[in-house]
């Protein structure tokens, strides 16, 4: 029996830290989002988004095959946004072209890969990460790994349920919601200068 | 066939208008495939399976199932099963007994690979010495092969929950099989009157392109894990996405539980649930704890009912809090380990407040006396 609430935090975490659904954390609803396992506002969380991505000193996005390939209509609009997005943050991007386990070594300076994702958190001292356009199995499953092994700080934009596993997570994230995102930064660039 | 129109689960799952039907637990099966949009349903018979996929090989010539056939064996039809939803299309099928057992390698596959595969399993016992008749045993197999399980009580139970499962199994966070359980012989070939929504009404087709794996490629993952699996590579890392791997599928089973709440209301159904004795189960086995609940309080016994309708994600919370309260638990089972009752013990705080028992098995049938006599023997 749980006795004190789970906290979804920055690592290293441990050797096999859980996963957060194991430990009570449930998917936000629709509007809402997940900051360290608890339930906010959608625009709370994409104001703490904004926070973290400034306040970092090294951040980096991974966006995966959903986003890299126009698979469908909208997506290079979406793939747009995101890039614009990463400017506004002045966050580099690494991708994560596909899922297959790269061996026998990853070259980190230029993808990652979600079986072992700490590799490249550790070669290029990422300190916050940004997860968008990745299959929601393999984001839960990198995301994580990234929790265990290492004191990244995690942020998941998905299109589907949303991610327990990632400090901060989006569900139902569309081109308007990065929009909003970027404006916020934006802005929060403005005060800051 | 009648032409059907695609419309929102809710309309079909609670119509305003509901044709009532009597008919067996198959035929049951067959009207929920019937409404349930499938592409692909892949049979192979195995008693007290057998007519159930029969009968869907009926809606497949009316045209209600695009493809339908029989593999060579169940390990073939579950395999198939499996490639057909890799491939991105709603599948069904159904086995029993030593069909489950034969097949058994497919089902933690199933979840692995996040397959939202619905299978409905229709018990009955393993050998050996050979048997046909009712048991719950291969449940006990399945309880942590990482599955979603269902138990129907009735025929209504088993319409209800295939007609559901396909919702739960294909929420992009959950994703993973449905087993739909139901005692083989009492619900399968057994008349009851079954409520249904109008057969014009159909689910909406399933969406492959939210799933959170990708479809059938041989160049990405899963499938290219089962040809360059990390498993076969020997160092920390690959220990670690395997182990990571897992916990993500158990994840996605715990994720369901608000689905099922959603579509089943809740994981348990109670009666009189704040009684000094109660009786928890699943399956017929509640049935027959329902007469003997009805006969206690009849003589004034102090007895409530809880019935479990999901095994897995099993309802830990709702059952150490009904536990609390009561002060003998009496679990009837069909089979001979009484799996059930470690579930129950599994969870609660005072394990000495459950009488494992009465059980039967091997087809035997279980009198609601025999339940009595533990009520009275509580009562003392």
């Amino acid at each position: 029996m749980l006795t004190k609430r789970y906290e979804v935090q920055k690592g290293p975490e441990g050797y096999l830290p859980p996963a957060a659904a194991m430990m009570g954390i449930v998917p936000s609803e629709p509007g809402t989002s997940l900051v360290e396992g608890q339930m906010v506002l959608q625009e709370t969380a994409m104001e703490k988004v904004a926070d973290a991505l400034l306040q970092a000193k090294n951040p980096v996005f991974f966006p995966g095959p959903l986003i890299l390939w126009a698979w469908k209509e909208g997506v290079e609009e979406k793939a747009q946004a995101i890039k614009e997005l990463a400017d506004a943050a002045g966050a580099k991007i690494i991708p994560m072209p596909d899922y297959r386990p790269k061996y026998p070594m990853i070259n980190p300076e230029i993808e990652i890969n979600p079986n072992h994702p700490n590799l490249t958190i550790w070669h290029n001292n990422i300190d916050v990460c940004l997860f968008v356009g990745v299959h929601c199995h393999y984001a839960n499953i990198a995301l994580k790994l990234i929790r265990g092994g290492t004191d990244c700080y995690t942020i998941a934009l998905c299109a589907e349920a949303g991610h327990e596993d990632a400090m901060i997570s989006l569900r139902d994230v569309g081109l308007d919601q990065i929009r909003q995102i970027t404006e916020i930064v934006k802005k929060r660039k403005e005060t800051q200068k | 066939m009648i032409t059907q129109k695609i419309v929102d689960p809710e309309k079909i799952y609670d119509p305003s208008e509901k044709e009532s039907l009597f008919i067996t637990g198959s035929e049951a099966v067959k009207e929920a495939l019937r409404r349930a949009n499938v592409d692909m349903a892949i049979a192979y018979p195995i008693t007290p399976q057998s007519e159930s996929m029969h009968l869907a090989g009926d809606l497949f010539a009316e045209g209600y199932i695009k493809e339908y056939f029989r593999g060579e064996n169940e390990f073939a039809v579950m395999s198939s099963v499996a490639g057909a939803a890799m491939a991105g299309v709603r599948v069904f099928t159904a086995t029993g007994g030593p069909g489950t057992l034969r097949a058994f390698e497919l089902f933690p596959t199933w979840a692995g690979a996040r397959l939202p595969i619905v299978c409905s399993f229709m018990t009955r016992g393993i050998n050996s010495p050979l048997t046909i008749q009712p048991d719950t045993i291969e449940m006990a197999c399945l309880l942590d092969s990482g599955i979603i399980m269902l138990h129907a009580e009735t025929a209504q139970d088993l319409y209800d929950m295939i007609l559901r499962a396909f919702m739960i199994a294909e929420k992009t966070d959950v994703h993973i099989p449905v087993g739909v359980f139901c005692d083989g012989f009492f619900v399968t070939h057994t008349r009851d009157t079954v409520e249904v929504a109008p057969a014009e009404m159909k689910l909406p087709p399933y969406d492959a392109y939210s799933s959170p794996v990708p479809a059938m490629d041989m160049e990405n993952a899963p499938f290219r894990h089962m040809r360059d699996p990390f498993v076969m590579k020997s160092n920390f890392i690959s220990y670690a996405t395997h182990a990571s791997w897992q916990q993500e599928v158990m994840a996605a089973c715990e994720r369901s539980r608000k689905y099922i709440q959603q579509y089943l209301g809740s994981l348990i159904e109670t009666e009189h649930p704040d009684s000094e004795i109660l009786i928890i189960s699943s399956g017929t086995a509640i049935s027959q704890g329902r007469e003997a609940m009805k006969s206690a309080r009849a003589m004034g016994l102090d007895v409530g009912l809880v019935k479990i309708k999901s095994i897995r994600p099993f309802p830990e919370e709702e059952i150490r809090l009904l536990a609390r309260n009561a002060k003998h638990i009496i679990v009837p089972e069909f089979n001979r380990t009484g799996w059930m009752a470690r579930e129950i013990k599994s969870v609660i705080e005072d394990t000495t407040k459950v009488i494992a028992g009465p059980r039967v098995f091997g087809g035997m049938t279980m009198p609601p006396e025999s339940i009595l006599d533990e009520i009275r023997r509580c009562s003392k």
